[in-house]
């Protein structure tokens, strides 16, 4: 299964959902175009919505690496929400879960920006 | 599946797919189970992304040699490029604090996280990785009355 990405508004935070697979390739150009897009388009509050992401690799976890720092380095915030079993052990397992502000709840993450 | 398959890949990004598919299917006939099914798969698809990129840098006339053998004990997939070979020196640890925000460089690691033995094998006609996951009690292979 490809990836699919949709955007939309929640109190001035973009929510991207996102399902299918974040890998080299397709799925990891349309994650690093739709954050970019975001941020040039002012868009600085935003939400990955991974909870249909059902598989990532290396090439995935590197794009929501950049996508965080892209943001942080614009004076943005990016949270990740709903993390799959799969994706969640992939994050621990390279560290990153603690660098990343991961969410459970969207109502609460959308409140937890500044 | 027979003791030992192998096949021949361009050096594609389809390749890298084809990869993950093989190793899914063989290591859901042998017996895995399914987090075992998705870590073999995982490294293999790594493994193929280093074989394609890294190795072969998408080069049309070489090829990446992929094949999966089945011992008593393990299931040895072998995966080789025709590349320069890889510095291994050269791969910094992606679990150090300065590397965490890497965007690459976490593709063999991932290979040893989810593998029980890997072997990488540089050399200037290319690099040959080994992945091998071990067979556990009644997974992969004879299913205890099957004939």
């Amino acid at each position: 299964m490809s990836m699919k990405l949709s955007t939309r508004q929640v109190d001035g935070v973009t929510i991207v959902d996102a399902s299918g697979r974040i890998t080299l390739g397709e799925g990891s150009v349309m994650m690093r175009d739709t954050v970019r897009d975001l941020l040039a388009k002012g868009n600085k509050k935003i939400i990955l919505n991974l909870g249909d992401v059902n598989y990532i690799d290396s090439s995935g976890i590197g794009e929501l690496v950049s996508a965080f720092t892209t943001t942080k380095n614009q004076g943005g915030e990016l949270k990740l929400l709903n993390l799959t079993k799969k994706v969640h052990d992939l994050l621990q397992i390279t560290k990153l879960y603690t660098v990343f502000d991961v969410k459970e709840d969207e109502t609460a993450a959308v409140k937890a920006f500044k | 599946m027979e003791q030992t398959v192998s096949y021949t890949l361009d050096s594609t990004l389809e390749t890298v797919d084809t990869a993950e598919e093989k190793a899914t299917r063989i290591a859901t006939e042998l017996g895995f189970g399914d987090d075992e099914v998705m870590q073999i798969s995982m490294a293999v698809r790594e493994g193929a992304v280093n074989a394609v990129l890294h190795g072969n840098a998408y080069a049309p006339d070489k090829k990446v040699i992929l094949a999966f053998e089945r011992t008593p004990q393990d299931l040895v997939i072998t995966i080789r490029d025709q590349g320069k070979g890889i510095d291994l020196g050269g791969i910094p640890n992606p679990l150090a604090p300065e590397n965490l925000l890497k965007t690459s460089g976490r593709g063999i690691f991932l290979m040893r996280s989810f593998m029980d033995v890997v072997e990488i094998r540089p050399s200037q006609t290319g690099t040959e990785i080994k992945l091998i996951k071990h067979v556990h009690g009644r997974s992969a292979g004879v299913k205890e009355g099957s004939q």
